[in-house]
């Protein structure tokens, strides 16, 4: 019987955690919690023509391209490029022969994950307990 | 086709997505050096064939072995044949329906799960007729569980759980918020590893019993207090992926913290090395025994690559890097697949060509670890390389990538060796696999 009750007990635990998480553990704290809706356009854009397989978003996804996150603010003429990549592909991107309408949809949403955060992380602090503490996005 | 025998049927299909899987991977890793190396099939249809594919072969094997083994070595009969037969069925016309989508660039674009999103159904549904012909049939058990029912068990409910919560984008309150969308992604995918390595440990356990003849294996209080650790870590350990995601910090720090107990696992394989030791003695002779050997070496690896890229300041350099891809399948492949296949060549004893003496099979074993080490090391140099480079210097993605290029060129050398290699050691088990199923 010992075993079933630590089983319920994790399980209780683990249900209340999840909870906790879809909810106020994930409240967004760049003061625009959800996407417009060009934005939301892009991001099923994103996932139909399968952007993730080549690139990440905060690091998840494959690993051919650059990650996305800040794609448009990590170098000068961010959108510039992305719009031109997005237009005609490169070498290793395909040219998806997207709409302008496309476009301005995708821009939207990377405009959107440009303002949640910082990645790759540049300004952080080490402690010595291993923890990471990273300046986040106001 | 034979109707008695679903496990086997299972465990055949899946050794073939094994054999195309890897050959995906090949085709995929080449396309980092040629970009336009197979045309037909681009990295972005290739990748998620690939993934798709030896996802499919880990649970495949698995479901096949447990179907196999429940009425054959724990005296529990299936509840319903038929309906493992069904099971089957809806298996292997979700695996063509989830191919056919990606070779016509029909995407749900989720990572892993790239497939569009109704097929989901089909496989929500095959794990309820799985859960209820496991559950009911196990319950039938008079005396206490074994630690490998427990996991079984745990396996299909956190597959389900872990399956439908990756699911959970297609409504807005989950997909509109991008913290919340992307912490529920890692959620989920970190608890369905969680979920196939119960599945694929408790096969471990079962089979490591059955070489030993020791009934303690599945019962010792040890087998159960990892169990346990392993359950936590399904349940807490996911948000490591995390560290940079910026939800609420005490998520990162718990899954750091719970991350860490890994150790515990880490100080008994160092502890009980010796016995380890002996125990190679004695069944190195048992081709079973030969991959369950490869695979505790394989977790030593991984397990210390896993424990130090759990350390935040560590995770800072080496997220989104290659290293996570040699996290991933090294553990895929160096843990998952070494031990499914000691599970597949622990069947085959009871086929009457003796698989494991060929020298094919030898070379087989052989030709895959050794290559895979060399994969393994190239993909953590390459991820390495990127990660300093991205520190260190402004260099672009494309220069940056230019450096990382010769590693990847050693990856995919070494891919194409370990494809070789794993090729070897299924074609050895097919046809004894095939033979089984036929027989009654
Ligand atoms: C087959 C792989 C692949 C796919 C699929 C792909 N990309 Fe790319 N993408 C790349 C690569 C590689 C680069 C870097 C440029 C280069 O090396 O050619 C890139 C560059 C970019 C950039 C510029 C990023 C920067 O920081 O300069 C953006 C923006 C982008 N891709 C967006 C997308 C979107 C949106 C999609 C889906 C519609 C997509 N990509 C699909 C491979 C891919
Ligand atoms: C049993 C064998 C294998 C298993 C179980 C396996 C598993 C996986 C998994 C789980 C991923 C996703 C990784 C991630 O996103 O972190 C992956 C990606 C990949 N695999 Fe494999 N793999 C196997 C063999 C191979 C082989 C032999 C090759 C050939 C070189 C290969 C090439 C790749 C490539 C190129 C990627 C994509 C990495 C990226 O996005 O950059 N795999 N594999």
């Amino acid at each position: 019987m010992g075993k079933q009750l630590v089983f319920a007990g994790f399980l209780v635990v683990f249900f209340a955690y999840s909870s906790i998480v879809y909810t106020i553990g994930t409240r967004h704290s760049a003061g625009q919690d959800h996407f417009g809706e060009q934005a939301r356009q892009g991001k099923l854009l994103f996932q139909q023509y399968n952007c993730i397989s080549c690139h990440q978003i905060y690091g998840l996804g494959g690993y051919m391209g650059p990650d996305l996150t800040n794609a448009l603010s990590n170098h000068e003429n961010g959108e510039i490029i992305a719009r031109a990549y997005l237009k005609a592909g490169t070498q290793k991107m395909p040219n998806f022969n997207l709409t302008d309408e496309e476009i301005d949809a995708l821009i939207a949403f990377l405009k959107y994950m440009d303002r949640s955060a910082y990645y790759p992380v540049k300004d952080f602090e080490i402690s010595l307990s291993g923890i990471v503490d990273i300046k986040e996005k106001k | 086709m034979n109707f008695k025998q679903p496990g086997l049927l299972f465990v055949w299909i899946a050794l073939l997505a094994l054999l195309s899987g890897v050959f995906m991977g090949t085709t995929a890793a080449l396309q980092f050096i040629y970009p336009d190396f197979f045309e037909f099939l681009p990295f972005f249809k290739s990748r998620p064939l690939h993934v798709s594919l030896v996802v499919s072969w880990i649970f495949g094997c698995a479901i096949g072995g447990i179907y196999y083994y429940l009425p054959k070595y724990c005296q529990l009969p299936l509840f319903s044949p038929a309906l493992a037969s069904l099971h089957f069925w809806i298996f292997v016309g979700t695996g063509a329906a989830i191919v056919i989508s990606y070779a016509a660039g029909q995407f749900g674009g989720r990572e892993y799960w790239e497939f569009p999103p109704v097929l989901s159904i089909p496989i929500i549904i095959s794990w309820i007729l799985f859960g209820v012909n496991f559950f009911i049939s196990a319950f039938r058990q008079k005396t206490k569980w074994p630690v490998y029912l427990w996991m079984w068990g745990t396996g299909i409910f956190f597959f389900l759980y872990t399956f439908i919560e990756a699911n959970l984008w297609i409504f807005s309150f989950f997909s509109d918020n991008i913290v919340r969308e992307i912490t529920i992604q890692w959620k989920a995918y970190g608890s369905l590893v969680g979920s196939w390595n119960m599945l694929v440990y408790g096969t471990a356990i079962f089979v490591m019993q059955k070489i030993s003849g020791d009934p303690g294996v599945g019962t010792s209080r040890t087998a159960f207090f990892l169990y346990f650790l392993g359950l936590a870590n399904l349940m807490f350990g996911w948000a490591h992926h995390t560290y940079i995601v910026p939800a609420s910090p005490w998520i990162r720090h718990l899954a750091y913290f719970i991350s860490m107990t890994e150790l515990l696992v880490l100080a008994k394989i160092i502890w009980s090395w010796k016995s380890t030791l002996s125990q190679a003695k004695k069944y190195h002779h048992q081709a079973a025994y030969q991959f369950m050997l490869a695979s505790e070496i394989w977790i030593f690896f991984n397990l210390t690559l896993a424990i130090l890229i759990s350390i935040p300041a560590i995770n800072l350099f080496t997220h989104g890097t290659h290293i996570t891809v040699a996290h991933s399948m090294g553990s895929t492949i160096g843990i998952n697949t070494m031990i499914l296949l000691a599970s597949v060549f622990f069947i085959l004893q009871g086929d009457p060509a003796k698989q494991a003496d060929h020298p094919a099979f030898k070379s087989g074993i052989w030709l895959s670890n050794l290559a895979l080490l060399v994969f393994w090391w190239s993909l953590i140099l390459a991820g390495y390389t990127k990660g300093k480079l991205s520190f260190t210097t402004e260099l672009s993605f494309q220069e940056i990538m230019d450096e990382v290029l010769p590693y990847l060129m050693t990856f995919t050398v070494a891919g194409i060796a370990l494809f070789m290699g794993i090729a070897l050691i299924v074609w050895r088990a097919l046809p004894g696999i095939y033979r089984l199923s036929r027989a009654r």
